[in-house]
C-alpha cells in the first residue's frame, strides 16, 4: 500500500515510515498541513495517517478540504486529544478512524489494513468464508465443515467482524470499539476471553486452528493452509 | 489622616453616590410636604382672623341699624371691656374717640375692602409693648366710622416658629442623610474591604482564606457565600492538581527510572541478539503500563476538573449495564466466579457514557481481580423514584472499614493487593466519575465482599421516552 503520514514531528514521522516500510508498504511524509494537503490531492495514496495539530493547516481543515474535493481515500487521525469529543470532531470532518498518541504500533498497523479493506466491495457481501468456516449474514447461520455452530449474538458480531477482517491482524482494542462501541482500557484479559469461547466453539473440535493470537498485537482469522 | 483617607474613600463610593441621591430626593420632598403645610395653615388662620372680623362688623352692623350710634357705642365700650383679642374704634368725624379699646385711628393707608394691617400699642404685664393688628373699617354714614380688628401677634409668631422648624427640619434631614450615607457606605466598604483582603490573601498563595460571612444574609453575604463555594472549588482543583503533580513524580519516576536502568545496563556487556530483543520488548511493556497510569491519570484529573461536564448526554444507562454484564461474564466464568446481573430497563441517565463504562468497567475488574474460585458477584441497576442506583457487590476479599475512604484517593493499594497488577487508579477514577455525575459513592460491607453504589440524583427527563436499544 502507499501511505501518506502527515505529521509535524519529524522523528516520529520518521519511525512511522520505517516502521510502514518493514511491514511492506510504501510510506511519504509531509511535515506540515499545506504540504499535507497537496500531496494527497495529486492522490495517487492507499490511506492518509493525519496528526491532528499541524502547523500551517491544522489536520482537521486538511481533511475537510480533502473530503470537499471529493477525495474518497481512507484517512485515520492521530491525535493527542483523546476526549470521545474529539473523536467525534475527527469522524465528523471525515475521518474513518481515530488513533489517540501514544500509541502501540501494532495498533496503528492494524487499523490502516482494516481501514483499506473496509473499502473493498466485501462490505456488501452477506456471506463469509475463511477456510471451511462459513457465516451467513442473513440467516445468521455459522458452520464449519457443514456443521451448525451455536454462538450468542454478541459472539456473533464478533466472529463477523473478525471474519471481515479475515488474514488481517485485529486489536483488541479495535474488537472493543467495533464489537462492543466501547473506547476505553479494560484493565484485565476480558478481549482473550471472548476470544477463548469463541475459538472453543469454532476451532476445539476441528484439526487447523482459523483463530490464531498474535503475540503483542492481536488476533487473525484466517486459513493457515492458504498461502499469503 | 487615616480618617480622612477612609472619609475620601467612603465618599467615593456606589453606596455614598446612592445615598446622596436619595438625599437629595428626600430633601426636595421633606421641602415641598413641610412648605405646603406652612402655606395651608398660614392660609387658614389668616382666613380665620378675616372671617372672625366680617362676623364682628355684620353684628355691629345690625346693632347700629336697630339701635343707633348711642346703641353701638354702648355695646363697643362694653366688647372693648371684655375682649383680650378683638380691637374696637369707634370715631366721629373729627376723629374723636366715641368708644373702644383702640387710642388712636391708626396712622396706615387702607387696603381695599377696606382693610388695614397696623400696629398698636398694647399693656402686657405692666408693660407697654407693640402688637400687629389685622382690621377692617366700617363707614356709619355722617362722618361716624367704626373700626373692627383682631390682635395676630399669636399668629405671627406661630407662622414664624413654623418657618424656622420648616428649615431645621429640612437642615436636619440633609445632616442626618449625610452622616447616615457616610456610615452606610463607610460598612460597605468596610465589607467590600474584607473581600478585598481575602482576595489579596488568596492571590499571595494562601488558598485556605474564606470570605468572611456576616449573620445578614443580605446580598453581600450571598455574594460572600458564593465566592466561597468558588474558592472551595478552585482549591479543590489545585489541590488534585497538586496531589496529581506529585504522583507523577512518585509513581512514574520509579518504572521510567528501572526502564532507563535496564537500558543502560544492558547496553554495557555483550549480550545476543535474543537478549536485546528480550529487553526492548520488556521495555515496550513497561511503556504501555506508564501510558495507562498516565491516561488514567488524565482521566481522574479531567472527570475532577469539570472539563468533561460539556460532554455529558442523555444515555440509555440500562443498554451499558446490560452489555458490560455481558462483556464481563465470561471472564468471571473464566475464574470460576459467578456474576449475575439485574438490570431495570429503561432507565436513562445525563452524563459522560465513556466514562461512566470506564467506571463499571474498573469496578468490575476489581471484583474479578480480587475475588477467588467460588467468589460471586451481583450488578444491579435499579430506579428508586427516579433516582437510578447502580449497585456493584461482590462476596471476595472486601475492604476493612478503616481503608474504606482511603483506597478512594490516587495510589493508593492495600497491602493485601500490592502483588496483584493494577495502579491504584481504578477507585479514584470512580469517585471522579460519581463526583462528574453529581453521584453519592458508597462503600459498604458486603458481609463478606465490597458492595459498591452509585447513587445518582433524581433524573429530569421521562423514562419512558428511553429508547430500549441504545
Amino acid at each position: 500500500m502507499r501511505i501518506l503520514v502527515i505529521e509535524d514531528d519529524t522523528e516520529a514521522a520518521g519511525y512511522m515510515v520505517k516502521g510502514l516500510g518493514e511491514s511492506g508498504h510504501v510510506a511519504d511524509h509531509a511535515a506540515n498541513g499545506e504540504d499535507g494537503l497537496a500531496m494527497a490531492s495529486d492522490g495517487g495514496y492507499d490511506v492518509l495517517i493525519v496528526d491532528r495539530m499541524l502547523p500551517k493547516l491544522d489536520g482537521l481543515s486538511v481533511v475537510e478540504r480533502l473530503r470537499a474535493e471529493g477525495q474518497q481515500v481512507p484517512i485515520l487521525f492521530l491525535s493527542a486529544l483523546g476526549e470521545v469529543d474529539d473523536r467525534v470532531k475527527g469522524l465528523k470532518a471525515g475521518g474513518d478512524d481515530y488513533l489517540v498518541k501514544p500509541h502501540a504500533f501494532t495498533e496503528l498497523l492494524a487499523r490502516i489494513e482494516a481501514l483499506v479493506r473496509r473499502r473493498n466491495p466485501a462490505d456488501v457481501e452477506t456471506s463469509f468464508k475463511v477456510g471451511d468456516l462459513e457465516v451467513d449474514l442473513l440467516t445468521r447461520r455459522v458452520t464449519r465443515a457443514g456443521t451448525e455452530i451455536q454462538v450468542q449474538p454478541r459472539e456473533f458480531r464478533l466472529l463477523e467482524y473478525l471474519m471481515r477482517h479475515a488474514g488481517q491482524i485485529v486489536t483488541r482494542t479495535m474488537l472493543l470499539e467495533n464489537v462492543w462501541d466501547y473506547h476505553f482500557d479494560p484493565k484485565t484479559n476480558v478481549i482473550d476471553v471472548h476470544i477463548s469461547r469463541l475459538r472453543t466453539k469454532i476451532d476445539k473440535e476441528f484439526d487447523t486452528a482459523l483463530l490464531q493470537t498474535v503475540r503483542g498485537a492481536g488476533y487473525c482469522l484466517r486459513d493457515p493452509e492458504l498461502k499469503s | 489622616m487615616i480618617l480622612n483617607l477612609n472619609l475620601k474613600r467612603a465618599i467615593r463610593t456606589t453606596a455614598f453616590r446612592q445615598a446622596l441621591i436619595y438625599l437629595v430626593l428626600f430633601g426636595v420632598s421633606v421641602f415641598v410636604l413641610l412648605g405646603f403645610v406652612y402655606w395651608w395653615t398660614v392660609g387658614i388662620t389668616t382666613l380665620q382672623t378675616d372671617d372672625t372680623i366680617d362676623a364682628e362688623i355684620t353684628g355691629l352692623s345690625e346693632q347700629y341699624r336697630s339701635n343707633g350710634l348711642t346703641g353701638l357705642a354702648a355695646i363697643v365700650r362694653e366688647r372693648s371691656r371684655n375682649e383680650r383679642q378683638s380691637l374696637y374704634l369707634l370715631i366721629d368725624p373729627q376723629r374723636i374717640a366715641l368708644g373702644g379699646n383702640l387710642n388712636a385711628w391708626p396712622d396706615v393707608p387702607t387696603q381695599e375692602g377696606g382693610w388695614l394691617d397696623f400696629p398698636y400699642q398694647r399693656p402686657v404685664g405692666g408693660k407697654i409693648v407693640t402688637h400687629q393688628a389685622r382690621g377692617r373699617h366700617l363707614l356709619l354714614g355722617n362722618g361716624y366710622q367704626l373700626l373692627v380688628g383682631r390682635d395676630i401677634h399669636e399668629r405671627l409668631r406661630i407662622e414664624k416658629i413654623l418657618q424656622r422648624s420648616l428649615l431645621w427640619a429640612v437642615a436636619l434631614t440633609l445632616a442626618l442623610g449625610l452622616v447616615g450615607g457616610l456610615l452606610m457606605s463607610r460598612n460597605l466598604l468596610r465589607r467590600v474591604e474584607a473581600i478585598n483582603r481575602t482576595s489579596r490573601d488568596i492571590m499571595a498563595g494562601d488558598l485556605k482564606q474564606r470570605i468572611p460571612v456576616t449573620s445578614g444574609d443580605d446580598e453581600l453575604d450571598q455574594l460572600a457565600v458564593n465566592l466561597n463555594d468558588m474558592l472551595e472549588q478552585i482549591e479543590r482543583l489545585v489541590m488534585g492538581m497538586r496531589q496529581v503533580t506529585e504522583n507523577i513524580a512518585h509513581d512514574l519516576r520509579s518504572p521510567l527510572n528501572r526502564m532507563r536502568s535496564r537500558l543502560e545496563v544492558t547496553l554495557m556487556g555483550e549480550a545476543s541478539d535474543t537478549d536485546y530483543r528480550g529487553v526492548l520488548q520488556q521495555t515496550i511493556d513497561e511503556a504501555s503500563e506508564l501510558i495507562e497510569t498516565f491516561n488514567a491519570l488524565l482521566n481522574i484529573a479531567q472527570a475532577e476538573s469539570g472539563q468533561l461536564e460539556a460532554g455529558k448526554k442523555d444515555f440509555n444507562l440500562s443498554a451499558l449495564v446490560r452489555t458490560m454484564a455481558e462483556l464481563y461474564e465470561p471472564v468471571a466464568e473464566e475464574r470460576s466466579m459467578t456474576l449475575k446481573s439485574e438490570v431495570e430497563p429503561g432507565i436513562t441517565i445525563f452524563g459522560n457514557k465513556h466514562l461512566m463504562s470506564q467506571t463499571l468497567a474498573n469496578l468490575l475488574d476489581n471484583a474479578v481481580k480480587y475475588g477467588e474460585h467460588g467468589d460471586s458477584v451481583m450488578l444491579v441497576l435499579r430506579n428508586i423514584d427516579n433516582r437510578p442506583e447502580l449497585i456493584v457487590a461482590d462476596s471476595g476479599p472486601g475492604i476493612p472499614e478503616k481503608d474504606q475512604d482511603r483506597v478512594l484517593d490516587r495510589f493508593v493499594r492495600l497491602e493485601a493487593s500490592r502483588n496483584s497488577i493494577g495502579s491504584g487508579l481504578g477507585l479514584s477514577l470512580v469517585r471522579a466519575v460519581a463526583q462528574l455525575h453529581c453521584a453519592d459513592l458508597t462503600l459498604k460491607d458486603n458481609l463478606p465482599g465490597l458492595r459498591v453504589g452509585l447513587h445518582f440524583e433524581e433524573q429530569e427527563i421521562e423514562q419512558a421516552q428511553a429508547k430500549p436499544n441504545d
